[in-house]
């Protein structure tokens, strides 16, 4: 009779090799590229632009992320009113990229988009990304609705909390310089 | 007459000389024509080199903005090895019920140094190196622990696997318990003394989705070792140092997350001997479930963990065969910065036993973030425990992470 250790040990093989083998077999923590992501977000090709980070915006986007921000630039896609951003912010240990459709000012699209932390990845799930649907920014540039959490994955939460607001401060700094009104 | 006419032919003369110094000839147009034929090559010239040096002034800016980007930004997606911790400072001023025994300390509890490295986008490092009790060694209250060391692997969309050392995914706080994700001074008593957390081991598990909110783990790893004259699971964390080996364990979990805001969650775990081999084999089992639900500003956690151990177990404490804890917090949000809580647990490590040997506490309390990875705490304990030695009074605290 096999001992209880092999026989779990064997259960867990089991498991694992099914998976293995399954069709589902992919890299999982990269959910979609970049640009099918900007190729899905919108009905034709966007323009491709560059948001230059001036000091005022460097000042607000570290405010937003809690942090100072990396970069000189962010690069982003923009079809008449309708900006489409790929940001990262770490949740716990590791960068979350996420990429988030803008449209009139409000949050159109949020897709987790590479997933790397070990806990947390139900942020991914669209039930939790169509939180952010219709979402815009108050005047201290937070989120004008409110988002459930996910237990245990509170940092990966505010990650994307963070992300989904400086896409929207984005897509305000670049709309508000290209119509002077 | 011949005056007039001598006149007129000058004139006409005079004139067409004039006509002819304005108008250049032929060979006059030519020259011209190449000559102007010349400046617009000369400024084309020009202009091509112009673009030419333009583009390669972009270049050259491209290029310099994408080095110091990453080399000297270093953007987030380029960095491999990440750094992150937590801590938190604790003050206790408590005293039992009899004013028998006072816990007036102030001690730094935990100072923690994550470290990660990816090495694919699908295998990476985790790392947990805590200072606890600030500090350690022979004779002094701390002790430095390694808490989690572990390879994951994505191996699939649905399936990840880990080895190493990593912590058992039982309960609401074993696994997340950054202080400014959780409620209270200290963490809860049911969790600490049931469960028993912060717990980890040694092994190697999977994980993975069954569907999408719906996912499982599975872990065969080191197991407790309670000693003759322990009956506590708390008393069996061997911490992987060294750790008697002769009995492994295995854990499993299933949890369901697919609303947001709400964990529904339940832990299994069998070891078929807490004894290590030592003496009369003791099987003990753990059954552990709870409920986390948020809604706007409103959150509650709820748990409930048991233990049964073989009735051997008895022999060393009565009523050791089956211990028993529950607790049921509700917090509310005033704003981003300002939170209330409430909880009531409950605990027993002889509930076997007819005797009433159960412990109670409610905690009142106030966190304040000052920032999202900062928080401030105060509480106040009203502990109930047999023979008048509940501790009573106020916890507070200061804690961070990132």
């Amino acid at each position: 009779m096999l001992k209880p250790t092999l026989k779990a040990l064997l259960l867990i093989g089991t498991v694992l090799l099914t998976s293995l083998s399954s069709p589902l077999v992919s890299a999982k923590g990269v959910y979609q590229s970049g640009p099918d992501f900007i190729a899905e977000a919108f009905n034709q090709p966007p323009n491709k632009a560059t948001l230059w980070l001036t000091n005022d915006i460097r000042e607000q986007a570290a405010e937003i992320l809690g942090h100072p921000l990396a970069g000189l630039r962010v690069r982003y896609h923009q079809l008449d009113n309708k900006t489409a951003w790929i940001l990262e912010e770490i949740g716990k240990e590791m960068p979350i990229t996420i990429g988030v459709v803008v449209a009139e000012g409000k949050i159109e699209q949020v897709k987790i988009l590479a997933y790397r932390e070990s806990r947390g990845g139900e942020v991914r799930y669209p039930a939790y990304t169509r939180q952010y649907l219709g979402a815009s920014l108050t005047h201290n540039n937070n989120l004008d609705q409110s988002i459930d959490g996910i237990t245990g994955a509170t940092l990966s939460v505010w990650a994307v909390n963070k992300v989904a607001a400086l896409a929207l401060y984005y897509h305000g700094q670049v709309i508000n310089s290209r119509d002077p009104s | 007459m011949n005056k007039k006419l001598l006149a007129l032919v000058v004139g006409m003369t005079l004139s067409t000389a004039a006509t002819a110094a304005e108008t250049p000839n032929l060979e006059q147009l030519w020259n011209m024509v190449q000559q102007q034929q010349a400046e617009i090559a000369a400024l084309k010239d020009q202009l091509g080199e112009s673009n030419a040096r333009l583009q390669e002034t972009e270049i050259v800016a491209e290029a310099t903005v994408t080095a110091i980007e990453q080399f000297a930004l270093a953007p987030m997606a380029s960095k491999k090895t990440t750094f992150g911790g937590y801590g938190e400072l604790h003050y206790n001023n408590l005293e039992t019920d009899d004013a028998s025994g006072t816990k007036d300390a102030i001690d730094f509890h935990r100072f923690v140094m994550f470290t990660g490295h990816q090495f694919t986008d699908s295998i990476r490092f985790f790392s947990e190196l805590e200072l606890e009790h600030s500090l350690s060694g022979n004779g002094h209250p701390g002790e430095m622990e390694l808490e989690q060391a572990y390879i994951e692997w994505d191996a699939t969309e649905n399936l990840t696997a880990k080895a190493g050392l990593f912590l058992m995914p039982i309960g609401i706080i074993n696994e997340t318990h950054e202080p400014n994700t959780f409620y209270g001074t200290e963490r809860n008593n049911v969790e600490k003394n049931i469960i028993p957390a912060t717990w980890w081991e040694a092994g190697a598990a999977i994980k993975g989705e069954i569907t999408q909110g719906l996912s499982y783990d599975l872990a065969a790893h080191s197991g407790l070792y309670i000693a003759e004259g322990d009956h506590k699971p708390r008393d069996g964390r061997q911490k992987v140092a060294k750790a008697k080996a002769d009995d492994m364990a295995f854990t499993g979990r299933i949890k369901y997350t697919a609303i947001p805001g709400l964990e529904l969650a339940a832990s299994f775990q069998h070891q078929a001997d807490v004894r290590q081999g030592e003496g009369v084999a003791i099987d003990g089992t753990l059954f552990e479930t709870h409920i986390a639900w948020q809604r706007d500003s409103f959150q509650l956690r709820a748990l409930y963990a048991q233990w049964d151990f073989d009735d051997a177990i008895n022999t060393t404490k009565m009523g050791a065969d089956e211990q028993t804890g529950m607790y049921i917090e509700p917090s509310f949000k005033l704003n981003d910065k300002l939170g209330l809580f409430a909880r009531y647990s409950s605990w027993d490590n002889t509930a076997g036993s007819s005797t009433d040997s159960e412990i109670t506490q409610i905690d009142l309390g106030v966190n304040y973030w000052l920032h999202p990875n900062v928080v401030f705490k105060f509480d106040y304990q009203n502990q109930d425990a047999p023979g008048e030695s509940g501790y009573d009074g106020i916890n507070m605290g200061v804690g961070y992470s990132f």
